[in-house]
C-alpha cells in the first residue's frame, strides 16, 4: 500500500476531515507528475533538508564503485543467500545488488571489507579451480561458499572468508527485507493507517493472555463490527 | 559582495524569542495569543510536519533503507534535522569529558522527533535536597506547576491513566491504547517480580481534541513527525497557531550570536547571523526570551559580554553553564522464544511504548540516591537497514520448526529463519535521574569559534558512583524481567564495572538541563522562580536550562509547563509596566 492508498484508506476508515483531504491532495498531485515525468522529477524529497538533497544528488551521480566483475559476483552470491522460493523472489529480483552498490558509497566503511572480500574469494577460486568465482561452475561455487557460510564449522584458514560472507549475508538480507518483495515475504503488516484495537482474540488465546477489566475499561477501543 | 553589514530591524517587538522548540514554541503561543508582538528566531529552516514529514514512506523509499546519516542520526526517516554533529558548528571537551550534544536545527526543534513521553514531575522531584541532601531544592513546588500541567494536558493532549501514585501525579488523560503482545508478556513477567507496569503517558491524540488536529491512526511513526498533527510537535501544535494569530514574525535560518544590552543594563534585543545571506542582523524588543536548548541558551548568555556584564549577561552568579546534567540511560535486549513463528498482524500502535514502569523503589534502601523509569520496545517493527543483522548468532542457537540448524548458512532455509524470528525481540531502557553538580558544566572554549565566528562550548562532565550504581541496578532489573518472561538476553548483557554498567555518555539521552537554573538566591542561580534573570529583569530562559534537577521523568512536559508559567508572568508584568 503506497502513501496515497494509505490516505485513501484513512478516509474510508471514517476519520476524514478537511485536514486529511488537504494532506491527500499533495501525494495525488505528486503521483500525477511522477507518471508524466518520472525521471526528470526524481525522488520525493519534500522531507529532505537542503544539505541532504545535495548529498543524495552527489550519491546518485557518483561513478560506480564496483567493477562489472565485482557486481557479477555480488549478484551470484546474493542469489545464493536469498534465492527464489515458494514464498518470494530472489535477492536480484529485489534489486539487492543495486542497493549494495549504493550503500557502500553511503557507508564507506563497507568498501574495503567488500572489495577485499570479493578479491579474497576470487583468489581462493583461482587457486582451486583456476577461475574467478563468477566463472566457476555451480558445483564449484557452492563448494567454495560452503567453506565460508558456516562460521562455527569453518576451517581457521577460511575465517577471513567467513567474515566477508557474514557481511555479504547481512547486506543481502537487509537489502532484501527492506524491499517491497522482502517486506511482503517477512509479513510486516504495518505502515498503514488503522485502528489499534489490541491483540487479536485468537492470538491472546494462543498465548494464554487476556486484557484485565481495568484495561478494557480504560483503554481506547474501536467497534470492529462497524 | 563580501562586505559585512549590520542590518537593524526597525520594528520593535514586545518579545524576541530565541528557539522554536517546546520552550520557545510555548512562549510564542502564549504571548501571541495575549496580543503581544513576537519575533521568533530559529537557527534552522522552516518545517511543517504536514509538508515535510517522512510519515508512511516505505523502507525502499529511502535509498539507504532508513539507515542513519550525520543529518539524521536516528535514521533517514527520523523527523529531526541534524543531531550529534553539525557541519561548521563544533564543540569541544575538557579533561577527558565525553558529553554528547544533540542539536536540532528546524522549526519545532527536537520536538519533531521526540518520544512524546509526557510525565509530570512529582512533589518529591522539586525537593530532592530536602529528601537526600544532594543538589538543591527548586524555588517552586508541585502545587505551583500543577495548574500549568493541567492546562497543557488539555491544550496539547496526553493519554494515560490515573493511578494515584504520589510522585507520578495523575493528570487529565485521554484513553491509552491497549498493550501489544510483547507488552502483555512484559507486564506479566514484571508483575511476577513486583515491578509495576502501567499504561504509558504519551502526548498522542487517541481522541480528537480540536479542529486543527486529527486523532492518531496508529502507524507507530511519531518519530518522523505527524502529517495530521496527531501528536505533539512544537512546529505543528504551537508555532503554527502562534503564527496564525498574525502577531508572530518567524525568522528562520537565524543563528543567534548575542543578547544586546542598553545603557540601563536591560536587554534590548538579539543579534543573529542570517545563514542564507550570511549578513548580520539585529532585532529589538521589550523582552528577550531564551529557548535555544539548555546548552545553546547558556552559550548565548556567556557570549553576550559587555563592560557591564564581563562574565556574560545575567551571569553575576557565575553559575551559567554549571549544573549541566542529562538523564542517565542503560539498555538491554532479548528474544522471547515463545514468540517465534508468530501470527502476523498490524501491531504498529502509537509511536512508542503502550506501557512503562515508573520508579517503584525507595532509594533510602539502595546505594544510589535517585530513581529511574523503564521504557519498553519490541514486536513487529518496520524492517529497516540492519534488519536481522548477524543472524548467524541466532539461527544456530534455537530449534527452528523443531529442527536444530548449523549457525549461518544461506538459501531457502535461511529465508525460513528470518521469518521465524520476526517479531520475537524485546528491549528495555532505563532512564533515570543523575545529580546536578557544580563541577559538571559547559563553558566558552577560549580558542575555538564556529563558522559564524561565534565562540563554541567546551564541556566538562563526568558521572559519579551515584549514576554508575544506578545503571548497575537497571541492568540487574532488566535481566530479572527478561528471565521472568523466559526471554534470552541478546545484547547489553555483558556490561559491568569495566564500562560503567553500560551507562550511556552524558548528553546521549538528549535531556540536557540545568545550565541556567532557577533559585531564590541570586548568588547561586541565574534565574528567579519565574524563569526571569535576577540581574536583567527583561531577560528570561524557558528551556531545560532553568531546571534545578532532572527527576526520573522526561523533561518536555515540565519545560512546557514552566514556559507557559513564565509567559503568563511576562504578560502580567508587561500589563503592570514592570518590564
Amino acid at each position: 500500500m503506497d502513501r496515497r492508498d494509505s490516505l485513501k484508506a484513512l478516509i474510508v476508515g471514517g476519520i476524514s476531515t478537511s485536514v486529511l483531504l488537504d494532506a491527500c491532495k499533495q501525494p495525488a498531485k505528486e503521483g500525477a507528475e511522477n507518471t508524466e515525468n518520472k525521471d526528470a522529477k526524481g525522488p520525493d524529497e519534500s522531507d529532505r533538508m537542503a544539505e541532504e538533497k545535495l548529498v543524495n544528488k552527489q550519491l546518485r551521480e557518483a561513478p560506480k564503485f564496483f567493477t562489472a566483475n565485482e557486481m557479477a559476483t555480488i549478484t551470484i552470491l546474493g542469489d545464493i543467500i536469498i534465492p527464489k522460493d515458494a514464498v518470494s523472489g530472489s535477492a536480484s529480483d529485489a534489486k539487492v545488488p543495486d542497493f549494495i552498490e549504493f550503500i557502500v558509497k553511503d557507508m564507506p566503511e563497507h568498501q574495503v571489507p567488500m572489495r577485499g572480500g570479493l578479491r579474497w574469494l576470487d583468489m581462493q577460486c583461482l587457486k582451486r579451480y583456476d577461475k574467478a568465482f563468477k566463472d566457476c561452475n555451480h558445483t564449484q561455487q557452492m563448494e567454495m561458499v560452503d567453506e565460508i557460510a558456516w562460521p562455527k564449522k569453518a576451517k581457521p584458514e577460511m575465517h577471513q572468508g567467513v567474515a566477508f560472507f557474514n557481511l555479504m549475508r547481512n547486506l543481502t538480507a537487509t537489502g532484501f527485507y527492506t524491499s517491497e518483495i522482502g517486506v511482503k515475504d517477512v509479513g510486516y503488516k504495518g505502515n498503514a493507517p488503522n485502528h489499534w484495537n489490541g491483540v487479536p482474540d485468537d492470538v491472546l488465546k494462543q498465548y494464554n493472555m487476556a486484557y484485565t477489566e481495568k484495561e478494557l475499561k480504560e483503554c481506547i477501543s474501536f467497534d470492529t463490527k462497524a | 559582495m563580501d562586505d559585512i553589514q549590520i542590518k537593524k530591524q526597525p520594528k520593535k517587538y514586545d518579545a524576541i524569542i530565541v528557539g522554536s522548540g517546546a520552550g520557545g514554541g510555548m512562549a510564542a503561543y502564549v504571548l501571541a495569543n495575549a496580543g503581544l508582538k513576537v519575533c521568533l528566531l530559529e537557527a534552522g529552516p522552516n518545517y511543517d510536519p504536514r509538508e515535510n514529514s517522512s510519515q508512511l514512506k516505505n523502507p525502499w523509499e529511502s535509498p539507504r533503507r532508513g539507515a542513519s546519516t550525520k543529518f539524521r542520526p536516528f535514521g533517514d526517516f527520523d523527523g529531526c534535522y541534524w543531531g550529534w554533529e553539525i557541519d561548521g558548528e563544533p564543540y569541544t571537551q575538557k579533561d577527558g569529558s565525553n558529553w554528547e550534544w544533540w542539536r536540532a536545527r528546524m522549526v519545532g526543534g527536537r520536538t519533531n522527533h521526540w518520544g512524546r513521553i509526557s510525565l509530570r514531575f512529582g512533589p518529591n522531584d522539586f525537593k530532592r535536597r530536602s529528601i537526600d541532601g544532594l543538589g538543591d531544592d527548586w524555588p517552586i513546588g508541585y502545587d505551583d506547576v500543577k495548574p500549568y500541567y493541567d492546562k497543557i494536558d488539555k491544550l496539547i493532549g496526553v493519554f494515560g491513566t490515573n493511578e494515584g501514585l504520589y510522585n507520578d501525579p495523575d493528570g487529565i488523560f485521554l484513553p491509552p491504547p491497549k498493550p501489544r503482545l510483547h507488552e502483555l508478556f512484559i507486564k506479566k513477567a514484571a508483575g511476577n517480580i513486583n515491578i509495576p507496569v502501567i499504561p504509558s503517558r504519551l502526548s498522542i491524540l487517541t481522541k480528537k481534541i480540536n479542529k486543527d488536529r486529527e486523532a492518531c491512526f496508529y502507524c507507530a511513526q511519531c518519530g518522523r513527525s505527524c502529517k495530521i498533527y496527531g501528536d505533539f510537535s512544537s512546529s505543528s501544535v504551537l508555532v503554527k497557531p502562534a503564527v496564525a494569530t498574525g502577531n508572530v514574525d518567524l525568522v528562520v535560518n537565524a543563528m543567534a550570536r548575542e543578547v544586546l544590552t542598553g545603557r540601563d543594563g536591560l536587554a534590548t534585543g538579539v543579534s543573529y547571523v542570517n545563514k542564507e545571506d550570511m549578513q548580520e542582523y539585529q532585532v529589538f524588543g521589550r523582552t528577550v526570551i531564551l529557548a535555544a536548548s539548555a546548552c545553546e541558551s547558556a552559550r548565548l548568555m556567556l557570549n553576550s559580554k559587555s563592560s557591564r556584564y564581563p562574565n556574560g549577561i545575567g551571569n553575576s552568579s557565575g553559575v551559567v553553564g554549571k549544573y549541566l546534567h542529562d538523564s542517565t540511560g542503560a539498555d538491554m535486549g532479548g528474544i522471547i522464544p515463545a514468540l517465534f513463528d508468530r501470527k502476523r498482524y498490524n501491531e504498529d500502535g502509537v509511536g512508542g511504548m503502550h506501557v512503562y514502569t515508573p520508579w517503584w523503589l525507595d532509594n533510602k534502601k539502595l546505594d544510589f540516591p535517585r530513581g529511574y523509569h523503564i521504557e519498553y520496545g519490541g514486536g513487529f517493527g518496520m524492517p529497516l537497514y540492519g534488519f536481522n543483522w548477524d543472524i548467524q548468532n541466532l539461527n544456530g542457537a534455537y530449534k527452528i520448526h523443531g529442527k536444530q540448524k548449523e549457525a549461518g548458512g544461506y538459501g531457502a532455509s535461511l529465508k525460513e529463519d528470518y521469518r521465524y524470528f520476526f517479531g520475537a525481540h524485546v528491549g528495555m531502557a532505563g532512564r533515570g535521574e543523575g545529580i546536578a553538580r557544580e563541577d559538571s558544566y559547559c563553558e566558552i572554549d577560549p580558542n575555538v569559534v564556529d563558522k559564524y565566528g561565534i565562540p563554541v562550548l567546551r564541556f566538562h562532565t563526568k558521572w559519579t558512583d551515584y549514576e554508575i550504581n544506578q545503571a548497575k541496578h537497571m541492568k540487574e532489573t532488566f535481566k530479572e524481567i527478561l528471565h521472568s518472561m523466559g526471554a534470552v538476553v541478546t545484547w547489553g548483557g555483558d556490561d559491568g564495572p569495566h564500562n560503567n554498567w553500560g551507562l550511556h555518555n552524558p548528553g546521549n539521552i538528549i535531556h540536557e538541563a540545568g545550565t541556567v537554573r532557577m533559585g531564590n538566591d541570586a548568588k547561586k542561580s541565574p534565574l528567579n522562580k519565574y524563569s526571569q534573570s535576577h540581574d536583567v529583569k527583561n531577560l528570561f530562559c524557558v528551556d531545560g536550562g532553568q531546571f534545578v534537577s532532572q527527576a526520573d521523568k522526561n523533561i518536555t512536559w515540565t519545560i512546557l509547563a514552566l514556559s507557559m508559567r513564565a509567559s503568563e508572568y511576562i504578560v502580567d508584568q508587561m500589563k503592570k509596566q514592570n518590564i
